[in-house]
């Protein structure tokens, strides 16, 4: 089954920095509505999006920031970066239990990490995506909003096969669905591993006209999804008859492109899609950049439309509606035993199904 | 970095899955050695997670379990 509960003591992608400022921004994580913004000396802060007094949302105008503190739009009451409230209107005494839960933050690879728990990260930080920041690749970035469980996203990451029937025309081409996978959990670190190289390949125009490659590609998928939420896909293309990557890893006669994908879960049937695509190739020409923006939003888009009918669908069914699994899955099955190990819900064998 | 670097996972608790080209069949190995191959991506998790149960080390034996090939989830 699609594992539908909430892999808590996580982090959580819950912003690109970029979009975390001085005005404060409301995200929902795992139904925790979070308040965001940036102290004036650039740090970013993340505590609970309520009013300790009547409940009002800190991110709702006219609920605005004064220096570091946030002051809340009904009745004025005020808090530090800190959550602890530090000013009740008309009264000198603050009730020692004004104060809003605050919530761990990272800033890492562009994006701002929370973390969602109960006990402290203690010294777990979020995995990486160093691409993103990487001064020898250019990234384009997005995030939509997708009225679907979590889950559907990442069964949709998990295969690519799908790529040849949704996104034809734009990253699919038949080999994909042709060509079989490889797969592996490393139970130690909590990863999971699916490859697919196809070795003569249609070049797609999401690479044809990024790349500038005219005939047929060797394409190879490999995907590494850190469950719960950071997803990379390690994206090589390359002339078919390029020599193969070097043994100490060097790579010249192939582009790359990262892909990586934060699946963050906001309630029960919504979920954040952050997306970027990073690259190591024309690195200035902006008509790459808006080209890859465009492609890779519109495919996205069709991922949304498709899993938000999804949703709809199995929403309406009894709790124990069929599925049927076939090879295309077993990265997926993997990845469902994962997170609902992580959720701490059914046991393995049968989270498996 | 994109080629696959198993052996730096060796020694760790690690299922590998090959689908072997050519066929519809799956090749699974657990991290103790044990191998065999499969058509059906549940039964061969149900397998693969029921370690130490019927995992021998050797080669792939060819069998799946008495399971039907389209399992219940
Ligand atoms: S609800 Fe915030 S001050 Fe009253
Ligand atoms: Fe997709
Ligand atoms: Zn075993």
């Amino acid at each position: 089954m699609i594992v539908t509960e909430f892999a808590r003591n996580q982090w959580y992608v819950a912003a690109y920095g970029h979009e975390v400022g001085r005005r404060q921004l409301g995200r929902t994580i795992l139904n925790e509505p979070i308040l965001l913004y940036r102290t004036e000396d650039g740090r970013a802060v993340a505590m609970a999006d309520r009013c300790v007094h009547r409940r009002f949302p800190l991110s709702e105008s006219p609920s605005h920031l004064v220096g570091d503190r946030v002051v809340c739009g009904y009745h004025g009451f005020t808090y530090g970066p800190d959550g602890v409230c530090v000013a009740v209107p008309a009264q000198q005494r603050i009730p020692r239990t004004a104060r809003l839960r605050t919530f761990p933050v990272v800033e890492q690879d562009s994006f701002v990490w929370v973390w969602i728990g109960d006990r402290e990260p203690g010294d777990v930080l979020p995995p990486r995506a160093p691409w993103l920041v990487s001064p020898d690749y250019a990234t384009v970035c997005g995030m939509e909003p997708l009225n679907a469980r979590y889950g559907l996203l990442v069964d949709n990451l998990l295969d690519l096969s799908h790529e040849t029937y949704l996104h034809g025309g734009y990253i699919g081409t038949p080999e994909v669905a042709e060509t079989p996978i490889t797969t592996e959990v490393d139970e130690d670190a909590g990863v999971v591993y699916v490859s697919r190289h196809m070795d003569d390949a249609a070049c797609p125009p999401f690479y044809a006209e990024s790349t500038g490659i005219k005939g047929r590609i060797t394409r190879w998928q490999d995907i590494e999804y850190h469950p719960p939420c950071l997803y990379l896909l390690h994206s090589r293309i390359a002339p078919v008859g390029s020599p193969p990557p070097a043994d100490d890893g060097t790579d010249s006669h192939a582009f790359h492109v990262e892909v990586v994908y934060a699946i963050t879960p906001s309630t029960e049937n919504s979920t954040y899609d952050f997306w970027a695509v990073a690259r190591d190739f024309a690195l200035d020409d902006e008509k790459v950049s808006d080209f890859l923006r465009d492609s890779n939003r519109t495919v996205v888009l069709q991922d949304v439309t498709a899993l938000n009918t999804l949703e709809q669908v199995i929403a309406a069914e009894p709790d124990r509606y069929q599925e049927l699994s076939v090879n295309i899955d077993t990265g997926g099955l993997a990845a469902r035993r994962l997170l609902a190990r992580m959720a701490g819900s059914a046991p393995a064998q049968t989270a498996v199904r | 970095m994109n080629a696959r670097d198993s052996g730096a996972r060796a020694g760790r608790t690690v299922y590998r899955i090959r689908w072997l080209p050519g066929t519809d069949r799956l090749h699974a190995s657990c991290f103790c050695g044990a191998e065999r191959e499969f058509e059906d991506p549940v039964v061969l998790w149900d397998w693969l997670l029921g370690h130490p149960e019927g995992h021998l080390p050797g080669p792939a034996a060819a069998q799946d379990s008495p399971a039907p090939a389209a399992a219940l989830v």
